[in-house]
């Protein structure tokens, strides 16, 4: 009877989580287990991204002549593209890019000629702080409106949450930046239209000694208030554009799980106790429901990278995202490579900790 | 003995087809946006096709009987929606645009499904080690930005500059690439999970060979969940397609009409107030998409005996017994009626209990 | 029918109760003018087949109908002290909530559902304390120790913050009860409290809540579809039947003169241990001398079946160093609770699991080292019965379709539809009108299926039939049915048979030789009249003497008699 496993039928909608979910069984110990060979997964995930980035961009030939060809003469571009070792075997050219990747180089940019990983590390920050922003705006929106919407469950409230979650997810995010921008910057004029901070902010901070690339945390060091604001200002309307979109999923995720747990029967057990409905929602469902739903939120982590280059772009916003499509103008694949390369890195990374966390979660992973 | 009884009222042919099953099943709420999904959904449709008869002008036109309509005209007269910076007619632009995301959509959903049910079928069901070298490599695709691959892939196929029709099936390709671990990885849980289903065993116990099992066993199970796929891909697709036009990888505006590409044109527009060549196209992408998502969200919701609704039912009414029949079935599960609530050893009411 | 009135002694009053359903199919009406009363410290059993209604009539008493539902009647619930008086049906949310937990409880059927997994069973329990009344913490956890002790959880000062699957599954079940007693309710609905448990382990529950009932004076309405259990628990029996109930007496009365047809049917359809020796006894004197030195179908030797772990981790012994064999027309019915490994023993036989040491010769063909292609040609001489009737079929496929998928897959017919007259034969071999074969799986009730599955694996006459549990998924009427059936088949096509079940009384109808497992190993082997009769091994006693038979007066003698076992050792 026990022999048979049975495997749970996972609904089939939308992003679920991925199959590396750790199994309970087997008692002590186990969540290091889990640990290590979740952590080991991480290597050939990077490996698989970066390389299939790698064999896809050569294809189309070297990045020096995709980036300069027309420009110069043939004589020209056969000289530069020997003298950066693109006439070489594929394969060496490969293997040594795997190995650089390792050592964390990422080649060099062919339009400005400055390296990659300098690239990533000046405008990382800048992204990073929207993502910050944009993932506070999903949760503060999202998960406590995909309660409401499973506690009125078919209710008005809960039409009103779905339709509000399905236009947060239908709109692009460059449309809704551009109807923000319209509506608070153009026409009520209470919040400004581009850039992170302005330019005497900027100015000012470019000056602190230790400063992070993270205006927040710099304009904090600077005491001046005002710049505060100025920097605060400025972020609302990004984070919002792509804190929306996430929003949405959060919420219809949330409210999806949380009813799937209603009908449980240690829901139905705890009511029999005479919890009350609201603890049932906040407590009982919520909780074991938050496991599937972190592992989906990992997954969500790479659509909020995908819509950072779309809100960066709307907003002139200077982070990787900005800069990939500055990149992709000037046709420069040895900066678009790298910045990819490293946002797969970001990306197993991430979900490597989301996968931590929710097993942390599970009492049965973590006994 | 049995008595023969008749048969349960069996529902005709045509209220078993997908959607249409749906439409019949769901109630309240839940009909009313599967409704509101599929008219917006048939809007658009019907747009697409018949966009060379509805809209005033063609895509790429610049000048009409009356001249050159001029850049950033203000809507009225004879541009409802006004002009772009370039110089086209907004209205004509939204309605061409449908067609294009129409195209890529078919394109693209139909390559992916193809290549990713195969992969998914065979992989799930021989299982081994190309079965994990392939959930690996998808899990890993899945989880990278879809946006980003759409990119790479576009770069790709129209080394970035699509400047022929051949760019609507550059963007198509490279939405078929990103949803191809998609398709893969819920065919392949699909076919996991019925692999060890009894009727599956049952026919391995019989001698049937591995392709008579999966063709007829395996493959129409394991597909039925397609149409919700395919709805909620959809609207990925026509965002991704966007996506690639407002970063600069669409269509060119004398190839086709593409309603990202407008959006990018249209960023600079926004400072000096000029909303018209901003508004239309991005209203155009969210009506779609959101028609489409009613369309697979109330599909996904039908799907699952546990958001289902079902009518209300007035007191003293029904008839006592025979619970256990679920007519037409249900996508994913068991009934969902009776069956969760009544224990004992399973939903079964037999016949030959009463005589 | 019982007094209506309300006095001092009841504690629940049915009056007239009616719910309607809201389902797939249309409405459904689930319970149709049901009255009953339960007194103070009595155990009402309502027993009754699925889709009687006995369920809906148990969670209404707490309110915990889905919203698809809709009552009428009353349901009048007495406070234990006395002091108040409730209309469940007629209850605010608030007031109802107050009700739960303090006045009525529950105990459910799958107690490793029953219990949230990711909070500790001491969480669980306080959580119930503090919601009825200001209680601290400190006083509430003791409570919660306090009662974990009461239901018999050893140490439960630290078991209190385990988490529910640090627990056994019967263990489980003891803190659903404790969960559902700590606030001294005057009555627990208990809803088929020991069917997802293990007989030995059903035993113990059932000692437990006999306790509740003499140690607390709680009254129990104990929901059922098994006559053993009623006959050792219940004070007062109600039988449903399609939403009404078609008789009520005492526990006593009821077995020894049932008054209503269906009653009456009901009790002669239960299986009950000792039903078949005399049918065995008969099959073995017919048997010519040589039918003992025919070559065996099956032979195990020294089969050991390990399932690999995972990563590296030691894998799971599934079934460790069993021997046994089957000769042609024989049928062994190998008996064990859960875990016993006695489907890998049946699944390794039709080749859908590996053997990893030892021997096992099916039809001649050794299975360790199994190819598929070289046991292929055998598999015609093999039909197999599946468990759970509701995936045994092809939802996609009809009935005939699916009879005639192995006359097609061994070349006796082109198509299904050529196979057609052979399947209506089949078909009405297993008392199916022809009709059925074009209906599809679901549109057929559980026996049904199960006798279409028979049906199937009997399509090339094959010389060996593995029935795993072909009967556990159904109605004590269904499955006397189906044995019934099975039997008659068996002596008609002869076939030799493989029976796995978890129990005892339906194994013995059938077989010719039992085999015992128990955790994987074969502990013992015999004719029907040797193994229940007078088993030898400490094991087999206990699961014999655990198994409670549909006699009150007799399953008291049998309680003794366990209890003697169980201090023995």
């Amino acid at each position: 009877m026990t022999t048979v496993a049975t495997t749970p039928a996972a609904p089939a909608a939308g992003r679920q989580p991925t199959t590396t979910a750790p199994k309970k069984k087997g008692s002590g110990g186990g969540i290091i287990r889990y640990i290590v060979i979740r952590f080991l997964l991480i290597f050939p995930t990077i490996f698989i991204l970066v390389s299939m980035v790698f064999w896809l961009m050569r294809t189309t030939g070297d990045p020096i002549t995709a980036a300069l060809g027309g420009r110069l003469s043939a004589d020209q571009l056969a000289e530069r593209v020997a003298a950066a070792g693109y006439d070489r075997p594929i394969l060496v050219q490969y293997v040594e890019y795997l190995g650089q990747i390792f050592t964390g180089n990422f080649g060099t940019t062919i339009s400005t000629n400055r390296p990659v990983s300098e690239v990533l590390l000046t405008y990382g920050a800048a992204t990073a702080e929207l993502a910050f922003y944009a993932l506070l705006v999903a949760f503060i929106v999202g998960i406590p409106l995909g309660m409401v919407a499973a506690y009125w469950r078919d209710k008005s409230p809960d039409a009103s949450l779905r339709i509000f979650a399905i236009l947060c997810y239908a709109t692009p995010v460059f449309f809704s930046g551009l109807l923000f921008k319209l509506i608070f910057a153009v026409w009520l004029k209470v919040l400004p239209v581009a850039g992170r901070a302005s330019t005497s902010s900027e100015l000012q901070m470019q000056l602190l000694p230790g400063k992070t690339g993270l205006y927040t945390i710099d304009a904090i060091q600077t005491g001046n208030p005002a710049i505060l604001v100025d920097v605060l200002t400025h972020a609302v309307l990004p984070a919002l554009a792509l804190g929306l979109l996430t929003a949405g999923v959060f919420l219809r995720l949330v409210r999806t799980n949380v009813i799937g747990t209603l009908g449980t029967d240690y829901v139905d057990a705890a009511r029999s106790r005479g919890v009350s409905e609201f603890r049932l929602v906040r407590k009982h469902a919520y909780r074991p429901a938050l496991i599937p739903i972190i592992t989906v939120i990992g997954l969500q982590i790479a659509l909020l990278l995908g819509g950072a280059v779309l809100t960066e772009t709307t907003f002139e916003w200077k982070g990787l995202g900005f800069m990939l499509s500055e990149f992709l103008q000037a046709r420069d694949f040895v900066a678009v490579q790298g910045i990819v390369a490293l946002l797969a890195v970001i990306v197993a990374l991430s979900n490597f900790i989301v996968d931590i966390i929710a097993a942390l979660i599970d009492p049965r992973v973590r006994y | 003995m049995t008595r023969i009884d008749s048969p349960p009222r069996r529902p005709s042919r045509l209220a078993r087809l997908p959607i249409i099953h749906q439409l019949h099943q769901s109630v309240g709420l839940q009909r009313g946006m599967l409704v509101a999904g599929l008219v917006i959904t048939a809007l658009f449709v019907l747009t697409a096709i018949l966009a060379p008869l509805v809209a005033p002008y063609g895509y790429s036109q610049l000048r009409g009987p009356d001249g050159v309509f001029g850049a950033q005209q203000p809507p009225g007269g004879a541009h409802l929606f006004g002009t772009t910076v370039g110089g086209y007619d907004v209205l004509s632009r939204v309605l061409w645009g449908a067609q294009t995301a129409l195209f890529v959509i078919v394109v693209a959903v139909l390559l992916s499904i193809f290549a990713g049910v195969f992969l998914g079928l065979v992989s799930g069901y021989f299982g081994g080690w190309l079965d994990r070298v392939l959930v690996v490599v998808c899990d890993a695709v899945y989880a990278f930005p879809s946006l980003l691959l759409a990119i790479v892939m576009s770069i790709v196929i129209s080394g970035g500059k699509s400047d022929l029709v051949g760019g609507v099936m550059a963007a198509a390709i490279s939405i078929t690439v990103v949803f191809i671990p998609q398709y893969f990885r819920v065919i392949r849980a699909e076919t996991v999970r019925i692999k060890s289903e009894a009727y599956v065993e049952s026919a391995r116990v019989l001698g049937s060979g591995n392709i008579r099992i999966m063709v007829r066993h395996v493959l129409r199970n394991a597909t039925r969940t397609l149409p919700l796929i395919f709805t909620l891909n959809s609207s990925e697709a026509i965002l991704t397609l966007a996506g690639l036009g407002f970063l600069g990888f669409g269509i060119e505006p004398t190839a086709a009409s593409e309603w990202g590409y407008d959006l990018n044109k249209a960023i600079s527009d926004v400072s000096s107030g000029i909303w018209w060549t901003s508004l239309f196209p991005g209203l155009a992408i969210v009506l779609v998409v959101m028609g489409i998502t009613l369309v697979g969200e109330s599909l996904n919701d039908l799907a699952d005996p546990r958001l289902r609704g079902r009518r209300a039912v007035g007191a003293n009414a029904g008839l006592v017994a025979e619970t256990s029949v679920v007519p037409g079935g249900t996508l994913t599960a068991g009934p969902g009626g009776l069956g969760g609530l009544e224990s004992g050893p399973l939903h079964t009411n037999d016949g030959e209990a009463t005589s | 029918m019982s007094d209506i009135r309300t006095d001092q002694q009841t504690i629940l009053r049915i009056d007239d109760l009616g719910v309607s359903f809201s389902t797939d199919a249309g409405a459904v009406r689930a319970v149709d003018g049901v009255t009953l009363s339960v007194r103070r410290g009595e155990v009402l059993a309502i027993v009754g087949e699925s889709g009687s209604g006995k369920t809906v009539t148990a969670k209404t008493i707490l309110g915990l109908l889905p919203e698809t539902a809709v009552s009428e009647g009353a349901v009048i619930l007495t406070s234990r002290d006395g002091a108040s008086e409730n209309n469940v049906i007629a209850l605010s949310r608030q007031r109802l909530r107050q009700v739960r937990g303090t006045d009525v409880s529950m105990v459910f059927q799958e107690p490793s559902t029953a219990l949230n997994p990711v909070y500790t069973v001491g969480w669980q329990i306080m959580e119930g304390i503090r919601a009825h009344g200001t209680v601290s913490r400190a006083d509430a956890r003791k409570k919660a120790i306090e009662i974990l002790g009461r239901v018999g959880i050893p140490d439960p000062e630290v078991r209190v913050n385990y988490y529910p699957h640090q627990f056994s599954g019967g263990q489980k079940q003891r803190v659903v009860i404790a969960m559902a007693l700590v606030l001294e309710p005057g009555l627990i609905v208990a809803d088929e409290p020991t069917t997802a448990l293990d007989v030995t382990v059903q035993a113990e529950i059932l000692d437990l809540l006999r306790r509740c009932r003499d140690e607390f004076g709680t009254a129990i309405v104990l929901i059922t579809h098994n006559m053993g259990v009623v006959a050792d628990l219940a004070d007062r029996v109600a039988v449903m039947y399609q939403g009404k109930v078609v008789e009520e007496a005492d526990a006593q009365t009821l077995f020894s003169s049932p008054q209503d047809p269906y009653t009456q049917k009901l009790l002669a359809a239960v299986p009950y241990v000792g039903q078949g020796v005399v049918r065995a006894a008969e099959r073995a004197e017919a048997r010519s001398p040589e039918w003992a030195a025919q070559t065996p179908v099956v032979v195990a030797d020294n089969l050991r079946i390990q399932y690999p772990g995972r990563l590296g981790r030691p894998g799971f012994v599934a079934v460790d160093g069993v021997s046994f064999s089957i000769r042609p027309g024989e049928v062994l019915g190998l008996v064990g609770e859960s875990g016993s490994g006695k489907t890998t023993i049946g699944r390794a036989i039709a080749g859908l699991t590996r053997v990893t040491d030892g021997s096992l010769t099916v039809l001649g063909h050794e299975m360790n080292g199994f190819k598929e292609r070289r046991f292929k040609h055998l598999r015609s001489d093999i039909g197999f019965v599946f468990q759970d009737p509701a995936s045994s079929f092809n939802p996609l496929l009809t009935i005939a379709d699916c009879v005639a998928e192995p006359l097609v897959v061994h070349g006796r017919a082109a198509n299904p539809r050529a196979a057609r007259a052979r399947v209506d034969e089949l078909l009405e071999a297993v008392q199916l009108p022809r009709a059925f074969g074009d209906r599809f799986p679901h549109e057929l009730s559980g026996g049904q299926r199960q006798r279409a599955s028979l049906a199937r694996a009997l399509a090339l006459e094959p010389a060996l039939l593995i029935a795993d549990e072909p009967t556990s998924a159904l109605d004590v009427s269904v499955q006397a049915r189906v044995l019934e059936l099975f039997a008659e088949l068996q002596r008609e096509f002869g076939f030799a048979a493989l029976f796995i079940s978890h129990d005892l009384a339906v194994v013995d109808i059938l077989a010719d030789r039992i085999a015992v497992l128990y955790h994987g190993r074969l502990v013992e082997e015999g004719t029907g009249a040797q193994v229940l009769g007078s088993p030898r091994d400490p094991y087999t006693q206990r699961l014999l003497a655990s198994l409670p038979v549909p006699d009150p007066a007799a399953q008291a003698k049998r309680r003794d008699e366990l209890r003697r076992l169980r201090a023995a050792g």
